[in-house]
């Protein structure tokens, strides 16, 4: 409590806000990684790969074509929904033969041709977007937020309400609860588990699409850019607890603050440590992380 | 497949090589290519007939070349015994990391997340750390004598290097005709049925990780003998961790010689990518995941697998089922 003292609370202040707003966009990759391990059960190695070309997407989006990632963020997450779907329904699904061992190596695989794919066609070369609105902040007292992590957080909530809302409500919300919970008695009633599996991780793969659009205007994008964001995912999704799609939000948003804090007083590669650390350490003590049930 | 005979066979024919050809290019190839296939091998241990997936097999190769380097450079000890200590301090690290995942029960993902984890922390410490030389790296003096581990010519690094791969082969083959081998492999198909009839699980997979992390290590020594440098990217950077794991599972994990036929595949495929898109990075990669994910689907046991049911094809005259395997869907 004494380190607290030596800021002035108005920094402080600011770098929690901060950390809340980034933590939004972390919350939001952690949110597809987790659903599909609550249905799948698998952990998706490739989601850093996949959030990368996501990125990617959106930069070409508004290089080419002239979009503006917010307005890209809709028709981006439909077509990485659509690829999601593919790889699940005709690679990673058919190609581990139902065994666990086998999704870590094809998803891994998958991450491997898809950043070097990239590295490929795009080099190293780390790239930026100019947006006009890139450094506007809102000022709220004596503590500066910069806008698109404000609008990055508004988004993600309203994408986290209407996840909720559809896993609640619709018909293939119901049914992929149901496979998540009991996949052979889902599978008895009728539904239709490769495609309930492959609608997951379209899901995950769209929600990629929506935090890589919130990112761009603020963050740049390399062959590598996503594999940040995905680690620090894991962190998230193993604090939260694997499939908890409530732990993936808090957990997010706990992270983030806890990331600007550190950098705030160890400075930023200390930082980064501090995650990976807090990584292991939940790993060996409690694997089925702080809110999450026995796995 | 992988009797006394053809491993024999496979180490003749490569000893062989030094006869026909004195090209630098062949011998820095090979030296390479049997570098990464006894990481495979030290991977193949605890992965292949353990079971455990490690995606973060660079930590030991690291730690291997880092300390290597760092006890010759900084504190003045002989290249060899440096080399010895890089072994030591690979197996030492194994021990630890092996100790806290498998007494807290990690398997599976969770055991492929941890290991990938400390392997980033160990990456990040060495970039900013004093000792490994930061950002820069770890440079050692050129000093051309065969008591300083180095030489003016390729062929005794070749040598070495041959002699390191036999000797994994001849742990491996150790490993398949010891009571440790069965129960490892027993802990591998089921080990909740191998604790049930009394395995040490968690002594056998400690066991296990160490042999593993002491060969990966010696290929990380070897790195920092052959090519005089070792930075925190080429030590714990993902590269070899790909490798280490690609190698014995194209070539058959589980096998003595899958990770040395893997990694001539992905090395001699490497090539060819370099062929054909020159200096450009990335093409070669792109070829290792494809071909990955093809053996997964296709040919779960490797080329060792595909060749050895040929053989078996042939010799009983009939054609074996396939493994028993359960659809995603089913």
């Amino acid at each position: 409590m004494t380190a607290l003292g030596m800021l002035s609370p108005a920094i402080v202040l600011s770098a929690v806000l901060n950390g809340l707003l980034m933590g939004a966009v972390y919350a939001l990759v952690a949110l597809g990684l987790t659903l599909i391990y609550g249905v799948l059960h698998i952990i998706n190695f490739a989601h850093g790969a996949l959030l990368t070309a996501a990125m990617f997407a959106a930069l070409f989006a508004h290089r080419l074509l002239g979009l503006d990632p917010y307005v890209a963020a809709l028709p981006l997450s439909i077509s990485f929904f659509a690829l999601g779907y593919a790889l699940q329904r005709f690679v990673i699904g058919p190609a581990s033969h139902g065994r666990d061992e086998n999704y870590l190596l094809i998803t891994l695989g998958l991450a491997v041709v898809i950043e070097n794919a990239l590295l490929y066609a795009f080099r190293a070369d780390t790239r930026t977007i100019t947006l006009p609105y890139a450094f506007d902040v809102l000022e709220a007292g004596s503590v500066f937020l910069p806008v698109p992590r404000v609008v990055a957080f508004a988004v993600v909530m309203l994408v986290a309400l209407l996840l909720w809302l559809g896993m609640r409500f619709t018909d293939t919300g119901k049914a992929i609860r149901a496979v998540a919970k009991e996949k052979l008695g889902a599978e008895l009633a009728g539904i239709d588990v490769a495609h309930i599996y492959a609608v997951t991780f379209g899901i995950g793969t769209g929600c990629l699409a929506i935090a890589a659009c919130l990112l761009i205007p603020t963050y740049y994008v390399n062959p590598q850019a996503g594999n940040a964001f995905v680690l620090i995912a894991f962190t998230i999704v193993v604090l939260g607890g694997m499939g908890s799609v409530a732990g993936a939000l808090i957990g997010g948003l706990g992270v983030g603050v806890v990331e600007s804090l550190s950098g705030l007083y160890l400075g930023e590669s200390l930082g980064q440590i501090g995650i990976f650390i807090i990584l292991i350490l939940v790993l060996l003590l409690r694997p089925s992380g702080l809110f999450g049930a026995r796995a | 497949m992988s009797s006394a005979t053809v491993i024999a066979a496979a180490v003749a024919l490569l000893a062989a090589v030094p006869l026909l050809t004195a090209s630098n290019v062949v011998l820095n190839f090979l030296i390479v290519t049997l570098m990464v296939a006894l990481v495979g091998q030290g991977w193949n241990v605890l992965g292949g007939y353990g079971g455990q997936y490690s995606f973060g097999h660079s930590a030991f190769f690291g730690t291997g070349a880092f300390a290597t380097a760092i006890m010759q450079v900084r504190y003045g000890i002989n290249a060899w015994a440096a080399f010895c200590m890089g072994i030591a301090a690979g197996a030492l690290l194994g021990a630890v990391i092996g100790a806290l995942c498998f007494r807290s029960g990690l398997k599976g993902a969770y055991f492929a997340l941890v290991t990938l984890a400390f392997a980033e922390v160990l990456r990040i410490i060495a970039s900013v750390a004093p000792l490994t030389g930061a950002g820069v790296g770890t440079l050692i003096a050129l000093d051309l004598r065969p008591e300083a581990f180095q030489f003016r010519s390729r062929l005794p690094f070749y040598w070495i290097m041959l002699g390191l791969v036999t000797l994994s082969l001849v742990i491996a083959r150790l490993i398949e005709g010891a009571r440790f081998g069965a129960w490892l492999i027993a802990v591998r198909e089921n080990e909740d049925a191998a604790r049930a009839l009394g395995v040490d699980v968690t002594r056998i997979k400690l066991a296990a990780m160490i042999i593993s992390a002491a060969i990966a290590a010696a290929g990380g020594c070897f790195y920092a003998q052959y090519f005089l440098f070792v930075d925190a990217g080429i030590a714990y950077g993902p590269w070899i961790s790909v490798q280490a794991l690609l190698a014995p599972i194209i070539g058959g994990a589980g096998t003595a010689l899958g990770p040395l036929l893997g990694a001539l595949v992905i090395k001699t495929l490497g090539e060819l990518t370099k062929l054909v898109a020159g200096d450009a990075p990335g093409l070669d990669l792109v070829a290792f995941g494809s071909i990955l994910i093809a053996v997964v689907a296709f040919a779960p046991r490797g080329i060792a697998g595909l060749l050895s049911a040929s053989h078996d094809r042939l010799r009983l005259g009939s054609t074996l089922e396939p493994p028993a395997t359960e659809r995603a869907d089913a």
